[in-house]
């Protein structure tokens, strides 16, 4: 007694395994993939399945974008192609000419950027027969939503003179006020039959 | 000489105490940025890939909507070679199911979390989009309006 005893110091040298272990635990069942993909919002469910209200929109503010069974693309009346659905939309949301076949023109105010003619009512709509392929259907999707993107950018840069993704909060929401995005996700019809 | 050559040197043992350190760190850095496993594939999809791809903003309150043909041939076997919806860790055969799926993971969620719900629809790029219609008509019906079109990176511009 009374010599006072030195505490062994624990042995540790496998700690290094034991978290090894757990961490390849976790490598295999955990998945980094972080998940992308086009958001949209859908719109509310018809209030009475009957009554359909349909919204009433002016010819020539809707943009007509059909795909058949057979993955056809129809904009408006012609026969296109997929590298063709870019410019036509930017030409459609934009109108720059103040076509009359295209969505007119109206003055809203759009934050710091001040009023402007945009064109407000304009609808761009998608629609596909049930044999369509989800691939094609995408793809149009992607180049829609690239030529609102396109567009922003271009006004970014004349305006503030940087892209749209370097500005501020407030420009942003200016921009997006210019440029709305407006893609209707409206249900399809059975159009396709009879094309 | 003498002075350098005092016996034969031993090399000195690598310090390896602050080896599980070390590790730990990797491991918790690999806890934080990944997350489980959702469930395991019974359809097997090759989503279509665009350029215009947004991150998904909140993993947590997403749900999942896997659609496509069966992976393996015991389940093509039993589900047949078409087009099949996969709900959570099973193959469904009508779309009418999506709508109690929404209404029961959105009820796991917090009250706060509600409004961020979102549904990702993970497709095969040959899917039909009879299928998609459906599922989208039942989410409106569900009232789970956020839906994201879950989609690969493509690198050409």
């Amino acid at each position: 007694m009374g010599k006072k005893r030195k505490m062994p110091g624990l042995n540790t040298s496998s700690t290094a395994d034991i978290s090894f272990m757990l961490l390849i635990f976790f490598l295999v069942t955990t998945s980094m993939d972080t998940d992308q993909g086009l958001a949209r919002t859908l719109p509310k469910p018809p209030e009475d399945e009957d009554a359909k209200n349909e919204m009433k929109v002016k010819e020539r503010n809707i943009l007509n974008i059909r795909i058949n069974k057979d993955n056809y693309l129809m904009i408006g009346d012609d026969y296109v192609g997929l590298d063709e659905v870019k410019p036509r939309a930017k030409e459609f949301i934009a109108n720059p000419n103040n076509n009359a076949n295209l969505p007119e023109l109206k003055p809203k105010k759009c934050g710091i950027l001040g009023t402007r003619m945009v064109t407000l009512n304009h609808v761009i709509s998608v629609q596909t027969d049930r044999g369509t392929s989800y691939g094609v259907y995408f793809q149009v999707q992607d180049q829609l939503v690239a030529a609102y993107n396109e567009l922003r950018d271009e006004l970014a840069k004349q305006e503030f003179g940087y892209k749209y993704e370097f500005l501020t909060k407030e420009e942003k929401e200016a921009i997006r006020d210019v440029y709305p995005q407006k893609i209707s996700e409206a249900e399809p019809k059975q159009y396709g039959k009879n094309m | 000489m003498s002075r350098f050559n005092k016996g034969k040197k031993e090399m000195p043992e690598l310090n390896t105490s602050s080896l599980p350190d070390l590790i730990f760190s990797v491991l918790f850095f690999f806890m934080m940025v990944t997350t489980m496993r959702e469930v395991t594939y019974l359809v097997k999809f090759d989503r279509p890939s665009g350029t215009q791809l947004e991150k998904l903003a909140r993993k947590s309150c997403t749900s999942f909507i896997y659609i496509g043909r069966p992976s393996t041939d015991a389940l093509r076997s039993q589900y047949g070679n078409q087009t099949k919806i996969q709900l959570n860790d099973a193959i469904v055969t009508d779309a009418s199911e999506v709508y109690d799926f929404v209404m029961r993971d959105r009820n796991t969620l917090a009250e706060i979390d509600k409004p961020f719900y979102t549904v990702s629809i993970k497709a095969d790029h040959e899917t039909p989009m009879g299928y998609i219609t459906d599922v989208k008509q039942q989410l409106r019906k569900g009232y789970a309006l956020k839906m994201v079109y879950s989609a690969t990176k493509s690198d050409k511009n």
